[in-house]
């Protein structure tokens, strides 16, 4: 893969300005969220954005603001829980089946488009459903189901290097099979995972957003986007809002991923446009 | 011959992918945490009945002889029983799976009677306003939550403006007056000559098939316009224009002519998608269908319903994509 020299386009710029902002944010929440999370004022429970409450408040009376920039973190760290543990695992899987070839590729291939067969979301729900409700068995769920298209980019990228001649060196060199697979191979097919990863965090996004609002993902009281919606779907025919908020940020996060692949992809990859 | 061969190589991949599915299935209600036999006897059974019960659920053989019968009854079509319902699984997904299949089917259909305008469109008009404005839609539409779009929609087009009807598929009052033929409820309205059901009917099922068809239009309109502009780049392209032909013609008839087989692919694997959306679309919409079978029984942990439905989803889903494959094969001139 060639470093391109094009412009970087705009709206992927956009997309990753938000994504690092929101990653700000979440990390900084105690400094910028005005109230405290879990801070609840029955007293003004319910009301509409603006005011001292510029998101408005929830059914406990906490301010709809601080719950979304606390929420950031959950969601921000699934995503990163879910990257760092499908990354490794479609990379080596992809690496080995492109290097190796034979039957070590065609099963390892096999058992990949059987994972990319099946529907991600429902099997999620099943497998959550058994390991029993919350974060981490969240993150392992969407995990399981996340791993297979980072194993096809993975293998596609290293079938062109199979035959490459600084392969051909490091072998001559004596390196063995699984070095040439870890030191060689896998550094190069990084990008384009990188760029499909990119793509994926937003199905990943509402993936576990779908969990938390199904009561899966995390529990309450944690300011999760997807559980703060299934609360406020008991209140949304009078108080619209506080449904309506984490479902913007989510679209927001989520879109601002999509731009960002989309545009990484346009950019590294010119037959695509 | 070849052709034969291909059509094997599709027919065998397809039971492979289900046989995926059975183990995914399989090993997920091996994970529960709650060991079978002890959930019927309860934890103070004796040593002996504990090792008795364990013989007669077949936990004492080899993982393998368990799978082997646990595939023989999903082919019978046992799923188990539900604990929450009481029914037996397969009983139940025969009773919801109409709602589901309805729900999918309509929201196919708005998605793909706009999405593939659209995309031809936005192609046309590379670049330009329109272009912009229907990628713009796309990509909001992959972004927003299914559920959260079916929760804003209620509250805008049920509660405030009141054009369409709330949750449910039918008023509740038309209920019990709508025979149960086909359990397609607009059918079998339709059937019993009821309009005033078949009108309730629809007006439930627009505005969740709106949503949920918004989100096949965003992946079919996208599809259609990357296609179309792989076509419009072709040598014959430049050679109908040179022709003479007016826009309108090349357009449709020349480069849609070829789009269209890549299109039934992508309209299967939107309805297989939309099956599995409505697992959450059916939540917000009280829609009776497996969808919310499924999360109903989630919470309560009632796995063999959680299973019965993810495998019969799982099933339509791995059929859709057949089903598009063999198409594409009798209909690609080039495959026969």
């Amino acid at each position: 893969m060639v470093a391109p020299s094009r412009r970087f386009p705009p709206l992927a710029t956009l997309g990753a300005a938000i994504v690092v902002a929101s990653a700000l944010i979440a990390f900084a929440a105690p400094l910028l969220a005005p109230y405290a999370p879990y801070a609840q004022d029955l007293a003004h429970r319910l009301e509409p954005p603006g005011g001292a409450h510029w998101l408005g408040t929830d059914e406990l009376g906490r301010d709809i603001l601080s719950r979304l920039i606390y929420g950031a973190r959950v969601t921000l760290g699934i995503v990163a829980l879910v990257s760092v543990v499908t990354a490794p695992v479609g990379l080596l899987v992809g690496c080995v089946a492109g290097y190796f070839g034979g039957w070590v590729e065609a099963v390892l291939m096999r058992v990949t488009d059987i994972f990319l067969a099946l529907p991600r979301l429902i099997l999620a729900l099943a497998f959550v459903a058994a390991l029993g409700p919350g974060i981490e068995n969240a993150v392992l769920a969407i995990a399981i189901v996340s791993w297979p298209p980072y194993a096809r980019v993975a293998r596609a990228e290293s079938l062109t290097l199979r035959h490459a001649e600084f392969i051909d060196a490091a072998r001559l060199a004596g390196a063995s099979g699984g070095r040439i697979v870890l030191r060689h191979i896998m550094p190069l097919c990084l990008p384009s995972v990188i760029v499909r990863m990119s793509l994926d965090m937003a199905g990943v996004i509402l993936i576990a957003a779908g969990l938390g609002f199904l009561g899966l993902g995390a529990q309450p009281p944690t300011p999760e986007w997807g559980a703060m919606i299934a609360t406020g779907r008991q209140y949304m025919l009078d108080h619209w809002w506080v449904a309506a908020m984490p479902g913007i940020a989510i679209a927001v996060l989520s879109l601002a991923f999509n731009l960002l692949g989309d545009g990484l992809r346009d950019w590294l990859d010119p037959k695509q446009r | 011959m070849k052709a034969a061969s291909h059509t094997a190589r599709i027919l065998i991949s397809a039971v492979l992918t289900l046989l995926g599915l059975l183990l995914a299935t399989f090993l997920i209600a091996r994970v529960v945490p709650i060991d079978p036999a002890l959930a019927i006897l309860g934890d103070r059974a004796s040593a002996s009945s504990y090792e008795q019960t364990r013989k007669e659920l077949g936990l004492d053989r080899p993982l393998y002889v368990q799978f082997g019968r646990y595939v023989a009854s999903v082919a019978r079509g046992d799923f188990g029983r539900s604990a929450l319902t009481k029914n037996p699984v397969a009983q139940d997904i025969g009773r919801f799976f109409p709602a589901t299949i309805e729900l999918a089917t309509g929201a196919t259909l708005i998605g793909a009677l706009l999405g593939v305008p659209a995309g031809l469109y936005a192609a046309a008009r590379r670049g330009k306003v329109t272009d912009h404005v229907m990628r713009a839609l796309g990509l909001f539409g992959y972004s927003v939550p299914v559920f959260w779009l079916g929760m804003m929609a209620l509250v805008l087009f049920y509660a405030d403006l009141g054009w369409v009807a709330g949750p449910g598929r039918i008023d509740t009052a038309l209920e019990d007056f709508v025979p149960h033929v086909t359990g397609f409820i607009m059918i079998d309205a339709a059937l019993s000559g009821d309009g005033e059901a078949f009108r309730s009917a629809l007006s439930h099922l627009v505005l969740p098939a709106l949503v949920l068809g918004y989100f096949s239009f965003a992946y079919i309109s996208r599809m259609t316009r990357s296609f179309m502009l792989q076509e419009l780049g072709q040598e014959y392209i430049v050679a109908a224009r040179a022709k003479g032909l007016g826009e309108r013609r090349v357009l449709w008839v020349h480069a849609f002519r070829n789009v269209r087989l890549p299109l039934i692919t992508v309209i299967a694997l939107a309805y297989a998608g939309l099956l599995e959306g409505s697992v959450l679309t059916e939540t917000v919409f009280s829609w009776p269908g497996i969808g919310q079978y499924i999360t109903n029984s989630l919470l309560s942990i009632d796995m063999n319903a959680v299973l019965g439905g993810t495998l019969v989803i799982g099933v339509m889903f791995i059929a859709v994509n057949l089903i598009a494959d063999l198409l594409y094969r009798v209909l690609d001139p080039r495959a026969r």
